[in-house]
């Protein structure tokens, strides 16, 4: 099929000679954008399962002479449905937590630390958490509860914002190679007006005249959106490797997302220069049936 | 086979090229059309062959109605229309067998049978040694043959000839025209547009002539209708 013999031989006449290189470098933007915005939402879903399951509660540093309500709270807890573990730290985890910000010399004893309980909640059933904070409060003066929401929610909001921006971009480059092809075929079928009207008026159907130009154009995007891709991978591979070299270096380089593609995220990339080879058939298609549509 | 109704046409806005032509062509008829230069001779042959619509009347083929017929069957009676076209329309880059086979590769038709059909008919116009050539690199009456075989391959109904022997000398203009006659012979129904008098003296078939966008119907040579 895609060998077969073309009666309007597109790609010897240099009008459609650009197409290759301008889907090249469509499918080289929207594969950069497709990654990012699925390594933003894979560290968004990280950080949200990390943090979902759990809940910290802070209570004030022991001042002398006042009771610990420490045990109160954590049977409290306990008691609570939808929290399934309570697990106070001990002053030497809390002052662990601490050690790479304040050096290894400092010691518990010499900071009125405050004290630490974390809980984990049952995601599928989880407490109220507005209503547990209350009566923590009124228990113990000064204690907090801690759903990390505020903070995350902050990130979360960027993240999407990103998402949605990369997406809005992957959606106009995807425009503007639909009007690519458009101008390459319009182009085309003015200069081989003749061989279509010759074509037509010896009874072609149009979609015989169509199919002349859309295996062109699927070639012409397939070969382009492969060079580009191939490109964007290049890219993606250097990122990842320098991003890579970063995290190790650092001891606190946990909380940076991984800036790696899982095997999904390869495949989805490797479907965009088949997506444009698609947009392209159609587009093409479309075109020149339209223009056929207006002769007699 | 081929009646026109009170059919006008014009270009766009411009003049009435063809005023009020009517006229019945029997199937199996012979007819030249004759007229000066610019006298719409083509226009008319385009009507016939679906290249253009008329601004007013009516146009029947096969006895359907163009102006009625949806699109989609409209090609199935293209291909039962033969047409050589005054300026040959051969496509460039195809190479002469190519050219004549596209009739019958838009047909469908199975590739080994396109190339034997084709070989064949080449050879009979005299052309047996051009079978690869470009039309480019054909003279005008090389390229006129190839048209003319390419608008008889698929042995249409009906065979529109614009001026199909303005570029071949005397001896060859008669050989195409006995090739039509033949086809006439064998069912084809037959318009040929010409200037020339004495090819048209030498066969005994009526002629339109047209003249100041009317049609006229004259007799042939020898005093034949049809
Ligand atoms: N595509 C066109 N657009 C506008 N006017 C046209 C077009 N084709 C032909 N005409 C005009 O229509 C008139 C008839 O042209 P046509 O080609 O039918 O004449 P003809 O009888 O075939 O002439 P000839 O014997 O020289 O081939 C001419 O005045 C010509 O200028
Ligand atoms: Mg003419």
């Amino acid at each position: 099929m895609l060998r077969r013999r073309l009666d309007v031989p597109l790609d010897r006449d240099g009008s459609v000679r650009f197409v290759p290189w301008v889907i090249a470098l469509m499918v080289y933007l929207a594969a950069v954008m497709l990654a990012t915005g699925i390594v933003v939402s894979g560290a968004v879903s990280r950080w949200d399962r990390s943090l979902a399951g759990t809940l910290t509660v802070e209570l004030p540093p022991v001042k002398a002479g006042v009771a610990d309500g420490m045990d109160k709270v954590v049977a409290l807890l306990r008691a609570t449905p939808g929290i399934e573990k309570v697990e106070p730290l001990a002053a030497e985890q809390t002052s662990a937590l601490l050690r790479p910000w304040l050096g290894a010399e400092f010691s518990a004893a010499d900071l009125a630390l405050p004290r630490l309980i974390d809980v984990h909640i049952d995601p599928d059933a989880p407490p109220d958490t507005k209503a547990l904070a209350e009566e923590l409060a009124t228990m113990a003066p000064g204690a907090t509860l801690d759903d990390h929401h505020l903070w995350l929610d902050g990130l979360i909001r960027i993240a999407r914002t990103i998402e949605i921006v990369t997406a809005v971009i992957i959606l106009l480059i995807g425009g503007a190679a639909v009007l690519t092809i458009i101008f390459a075929t319009r182009t085309g079928l003015a200069i081989h007006h003749g061989v279509i009207q010759v074509l037509h008026l010896i009874g072609a159907r149009d979609g015989y005249i169509a199919a002349q130009f859309q295996w062109q154009a699927l070639m012409l995007a397939l070969r382009g959106g492969l060079v580009g891709i191939g490109l964007a991978a290049l890219t993606l591979f250097a990122i990842g490797h320098a991003a890579e070299a970063t995290r190790l270096q650092g001891s606190e380089g946990g909380l940076l997302p991984s800036v790696q593609l899982a095997l999904p995220g390869w495949i989805a990339l490797a479907l965009l220069p088949l997506l444009a080879g698609l947009i392209a058939l159609i587009t093409a298609r479309i075109t020149v049936l339209r223009a056929l549509a207006r002769m007699p | 086979m081929v009646r026109f109704e009170n059919v006008g046409m014009r270009y766009g806005s411009g003049p009435e090229i063809l005023r009020d032509i009517s006229m019945s062509l029997a199937p199996g008829s012979f007819h030249f059309l004759t007229g000066p230069s610019g006298a719409g001779k083509s226009s008319l042959l385009k009507l016939m062959y679906l290249a253009e619509r008329p601004s007013r009347g009516l146009v029947n083929l096969f006895g359907k109605d163009i102006a009625t017929l949806p699109r989609q069957e409209l090609p199935p009676l293209r291909r039962r229309i033969g047409v050589v076209f005054q300026d040959f329309r051969l496509i460039d880059h195809l190479s002469a067998v190519d050219n004549v086979s596209l009739p019958l590769r838009v047909a469908g038709l199975p590739e080994e049978e396109i190339r034997s059909h084709v070989t064949e008919l080449l050879r009979w116009v005299g052309l047996a040694d051009h079978l690869n050539a470009r039309p480019a690199t054909l003279s005008g009456g090389q390229q006129q043959r190839v048209a003319i075989a390419r608008a008889v391959i698929s042995r249409p109904s009906l065979l529109v000839a614009d001026e199909p022997t303005g570029n071949v000398d005397e001896d060859m203009g008669f050989r195409l025209l006995r090739l039509f006659d033949e086809l006439n012979r064998l069912g084809t129904t037959m318009v040929v547009a010409t200037h020339n008098e004495r090819l048209v003296a030498r066969f005994n078939h009526p002629r339109l002539h047209l003249e100041n966008g009317e049609l006229r119907l004259e007799r042939g040579a020898l005093g034949g209708t049809a």
